[in-house]
């Protein structure tokens, strides 16, 4: 399963972890503002109605 | 123009102007290299076009806040932009006082500091050339990022930070031309190229600056 | 029907909703599709060995670093041109993403250098634009976040971003005038339509640039779509507050 990374498999493992991470973090980041903002929204749009 | 010109540079001599606190900085860090690097004579020979280059950018760079920031604060500025001169002229005015009052002093006192980092002597006149040239296209950026950042409150930082980056070009052409120079090669190329992005950001970052300015003002 | 319906808050929203399941689904499988068979099925290079892996990560990443701030430059135009709001807010959105597409680039390219070059950085031509780069999308986010008028903030930027594209661009040049680099050539010449790497490592890395190239559209049209709900919920709250 797991290809043979030879002697430089920590250097290949380091990039695609690091890179995943960001990567992981940037989308984590943009959803859980948007749940916030789309939450403020429907709160304040919820107070004007009523 | 004249009068504001004039207006400009009386209080920058005027006491807390900040004339001179640009040229003790500059002084303060090149004493502070050797400290750093240690005192080999050759190291700091290496170095020194370098050292003084980046010395007098950030000469330029501290002194840039007092470009605008006073007149953002008593209302200079909201009048100069209503005046008939246009605001591009205004912060041309603005940024040649900044150089007569910042720049010019580090250019002539950039080789008194080569002597004490120990420039060859094939340096100084391309040290002397390269700021003469460069110094102005620091001021010019420099009014951008002031116009950028006079609306924020305790904005120095975030100048720096937008100034810095817009001043890589200039510094890697001037200090570029003054290494060569030192090396005894041909600093020409540099030179011209120097000399190209001088007169470019004195021909066009006042559009800009000008244009930052009227959102901030509005 | 023109392009510039779309400058309409709610109809971008409408069609930006309905566009960004298939959008995330295609950023998802191509990522996927490409960085797999990139890690999985792709044979060493006989000098670099495996690190030719980093390449799935580290090209589609620089590439998109630069696009976005392409992008962000289209955007401040149109918002200084013709004063749409979504369009200014679509550059504030993608800058993160382009800081961190720039970081990723680097931060391979350096895991990468390490035992190619010997050394994790270098003061090479390529590597010190890209730091530059970085510079330019920190000082951009931070004005965004220094001035409290949104209006006056995205004037202000979108200028920023101009003046920083022809002074990244001069960079550039500087930058390649004051050192001859290590790195090489690009490995995909659009304009000569010729390449410098074989079939095995082009189709893998091709999906994933393509995949990074989505999944970059698919955030920024989420993060636009939380600016402007932002934006919306700021004013009916100043809006209330006068009422009241």
């Amino acid at each position: 399963m797991m290809p043979d990374l030879g002697k430089y498999a920590a250097e290949v493992l380091a990039a695609y972890g690091l890179s995943l991470v960001l990567m992981a973090g940037l989308i984590l980041l943009s959803l859980r503002k948007g749940r916030r903002a789309r939450a403020e929204l429907a709160r304040i749009e919820a107070q004007k109605d009523a | 123009m004249i009068a504001l010109l004039h207006r400009d540079l009386m209080l920058a001599f005027r006491a807390g102007g900040g004339f001179g606190l640009g040229l003790a900085f500059f002084l303060i860090v090149t004493v502070l290299v050797p400290f750093s690097v240690g005192p080999q004579s050759e190291l700091l020979s290496t170095i020194a076009p370098g050292v003084l280059w980046l010395g007098a950018l950030l000469a330029c760079l501290l002194s840039l806040d007092r470009l605008l920031a006073l007149d953002f604060e008593d209302g200079t500025l909201d009048l100069l932009a209503t005046a008939p001169l246009p605001l591009e002229a205004a912060l041309s005015i603005k940024a040649l006082s900044h150089w007569l009052t910042t720049g010019l002093p580090l250019v002539l006192a950039a080789p008194v500091l080569g002597l004490m980092l120990n420039l060859a002597p094939d340096g100084y006149l391309w040290l002397i050339a390269s700021l003469a040239l460069g110094t102005p296209a620091l001021s010019v950026i420099g009014a951008f990022g002031a116009a950028l950042t006079v609306g924020i409150k305790r904005g120095g930082l975030l100048m720096s930070l937008l100034v810095l980056p817009l001043y890589v070009p200039t510094l890697i052409f001037g200090a570029e031309a003054a290494r060569r120079g030192a090396m005894g090669l041909d600093g020409t190329t540099p030179l011209i190229l120097l000399a190209g992005i001088t007169l470019g950001t004195i021909a066009l970052m006042p559009f800009a600056s000008a244009a930052v300015l009227r959102m901030t003002l509005r | 029907m023109s392009l510039w319906e779309y400058a309409n808050p709610v109809k971008f929203l409408g069609l930006s909703a309905r566009v960004q399941p298939y959008l995330w689904a295609a950023a998802a499988i191509c990522v996927v599709v490409g960085l797999v068979w990139g890690f999985f099925a792709t044979p060493d290079d006989f000098r670099q060995g495996s690190t030719v892996k980093i390449i799935y990560l580290h090209v589609p990443a620089a590439l998109m670093a630069i696009n976005a701030w392409f992008m962000m430059l289209v955007a401040s135009l149109i918002w200084l041109i013709r004063r749409h709001h979504v369009s200014a807010l679509a550059a504030k959105a993608a800058a993160p993403v382009g800081i961190t597409m720039t970081v990723i680039a680097l931060v391979t390219g350096a895991i990468w250098g390490q035992p190619m070059w010997g050394t994790w950085w270098a003061w090479d031509p390529r590597l010190t634009s890209f730091l530059i780069l970085f510079l330019f999308y920190l000082g951009y986010i931070a004005l965004w976040e220094a001035v409290d008028d949104p209006d006056t903030a995205a004037d202000l930027t979108s200028v920023l971003c101009l003046v920083g594209s022809v002074f990244a661009v001069l960079s550039r040049y500087a930058v390649k005038f004051w050192n001859q680099g290590l790195h090489q050539g690009t490995s995909v010449p659009v304009a000569t339509g010729g390449r410098t790497v074989s079939d095995v490592f082009f189709y893998p890395l091709v999906i994933s640039m393509v995949g990074f190239g989505l999944l970059f559209l698919a955030l920024v049209l989420y993060r636009t779509g939380t600016e402007i709900r932002l934006r919306r919920a700021r004013a009916l709250l100043a809006r209330s507050k006068k009422e009241a």
